[in-house]
């Protein structure tokens, strides 16, 4: 009973398709319009923050969708070791 | 100043094949970083470099998909309680410093032996620190394998004990990764270290995580997680410092980190199905192929500097290609580490869950 309810737990289909469009999104635009973002990001200076910042932005975003995907096809950390001593 | 215009020219065209390849070794990276905290440098900026891509733009692409993928990583294994966040940050910031400081040495041996001086410089110093820590940590994992005690709670080492006791009044510091209190005046030393190793060789972990289990005490578990806090910090101010100078070329960045997020996500789940010596294994393991990847390289870098005889074209290729491939091959064997200790442990967890509810459905 335990294992079936288990099973039955929700699996985050609609986090995982709106990530992984946002994620594409994010990554056709990169490399679609490369030769102007490498222009900018290539500048220095204050526009050290234009990198820095999209790492973040994909991070959150592409890191969301990757987190998801493997909660979807059933990879998930053990249940039984939760915390290290 | 830099030339812009010229800093820009320095980013390659990319093609399917390049996006590929980068996404799939940023996969291995990121299954092998978030499991023991490091690895995956040491094949990124060289195989970025053998696409074209300039040997600084290649540290600098590789920092800036390290800091964000060292982010999900702690956070993800921060959710199983084995992240010490003020110890991460307490020798990221040391570690910060050092980076600093051995990006100067490098410098320095750049402009007084050139190119290939700071090469001789980066590979001995990658065979002689993963020969003595490489050897120590996989000699230590071999011991605590042969004696059957896999199963048991890591001993805290005498040098750790020691450590530990020390009170140095106005220094002190308590750690849950430790369960102590310890001066900074240790940490500080070690963060640096690692710091130093990541601007020399790239991979600061190969210090930072022994450094943590043997002289501070922490378990490996906890150290290897805690290695992704310290990983976030010093790539972060790497990456700024980098990104200052327009090094940062944000599709590989970007690219890398594609495949890295999906396999650091795997790598720190499979750290909750196993036995914490498998850390010290696959850490051991990569060291010391590596080691013998670098090692091929110093006699290259030795003839270019006059100091043995000169060697023909065919055997530094075959030197060089040699030594790409074993350092592929040290990313491989350890990623199939991981993945093996992942699948029998959940094989393992399916078998014990299938005998506690009878032959139900798992």
């Amino acid at each position: 009973m335990a294992g079936n309810s288990q099973n039955k737990k929700k699996k985050p289909y609609a986090a995982l398709l709106v990530m992984g469009l946002l994620s594409a999104a994010l990554y056709t635009f990169l490399l679609t319009k490369q030769t102007t973002i490498n222009q900018y990001f290539a500048m220095g200076g204050a526009y050290a923050f234009l990198p820095i910042a999209t790492a973040f932005l994909f991070s959150y975003v592409h890191g969301s969708f990757t987190g998801n995907f493997w909660t979807v096809l059933g990879i998930e950390a053990s249940k039984k070791k939760k915390e290290v001593k | 100043m830099h030339d812009i215009a010229n800093m820009a020219s320095n980013f390659i065209n990319l093609d399917a094949v390049n996006i590929t390849y980068l996404f799939l070794v940023g996969f291995v990276g990121g299954l092998v970083s978030g499991f023991i905290g490091s690895g995956g440098a040491f094949v990124l900026t060289p195989g970025m470099m053998s696409l074209g891509v300039p040997g600084l733009v290649a540290v600098a692409s590789n920092m800036c998909h390290k800091f964000p993928k060292a982010l999900i990583g702690s956070i993800k294994r921060a959710k199983y309680g084995q992240v010490d966040v003020k110890l991460g940050v307490v020798l990221g910031i040391s570690a910060e410093a050092g980076v600093l400081y051995g990006a100067h040495i490098q410098e320095s041996v750049k402009k007084a032996f050139g190119d290939a001086g700071s090469n001789l410089y980066v590979s001995v110093s990658f065979v002689v620190i993963l020969a003595v820590v490489g050897g120590f940590v996989l000699r230590d994992a071999w011991k605590t394998y042969k004696s059957g005690s896999t199963n048991e709670e890591e001993k805290v080492t005498k040098l750790a004990r020691w450590v530990q006791s020390i009170n140095i009044p106005g220094t002190m510091v308590y750690f849950k990764s430790l369960n102590a209190r310890i001066s900074v005046l240790f940490t500080i030393p070690l963060g640096f270290a690692t710091g130093m190793l990541a601007a020399t060789i790239a991979v600061g972990g190969f210090i930072g995580v022994p450094a943590m289990i043997y002289v501070l005490g922490a378990p490996s578990l906890m150290a290897s997680a805690t290695e992704l806090v310290i990983a976030f910090v010093m790539g972060l101010g790497g990456s700024f410092k980098y990104a200052m100078h327009g090094l940062v070329d944000i599709r590989l960045a970007m690219i890398i980190l594609g495949g890295s997020l999906f396999g650091i996500q795997l790598g720190a789940m499979g750290t909750t199905y196993v036995k914490p010596f498998i850390i010290k294994v696959v850490m051991g393991v990569i060291m010391v192929i590596v080691l013998f990847s670098r090692g091929l390289m110093v006699p290259v870098y030795l003839a270019q500097l006059g100091l043995i005889q000169t060697l023909d074209p065919m055997t530094v290729k075959l030197l060089k290609s040699t030594s790409f491939l074993i350092m592929i091959a040290a990313l491989l064997i350890g990623a199939l580490i991981v993945l093996k200790a992942m699948w029998q442990g959940r094989r393992a967890e399916r078998l014990s869950a299938q005998e506690a509810f009878g032959p139900a459905k798992i």
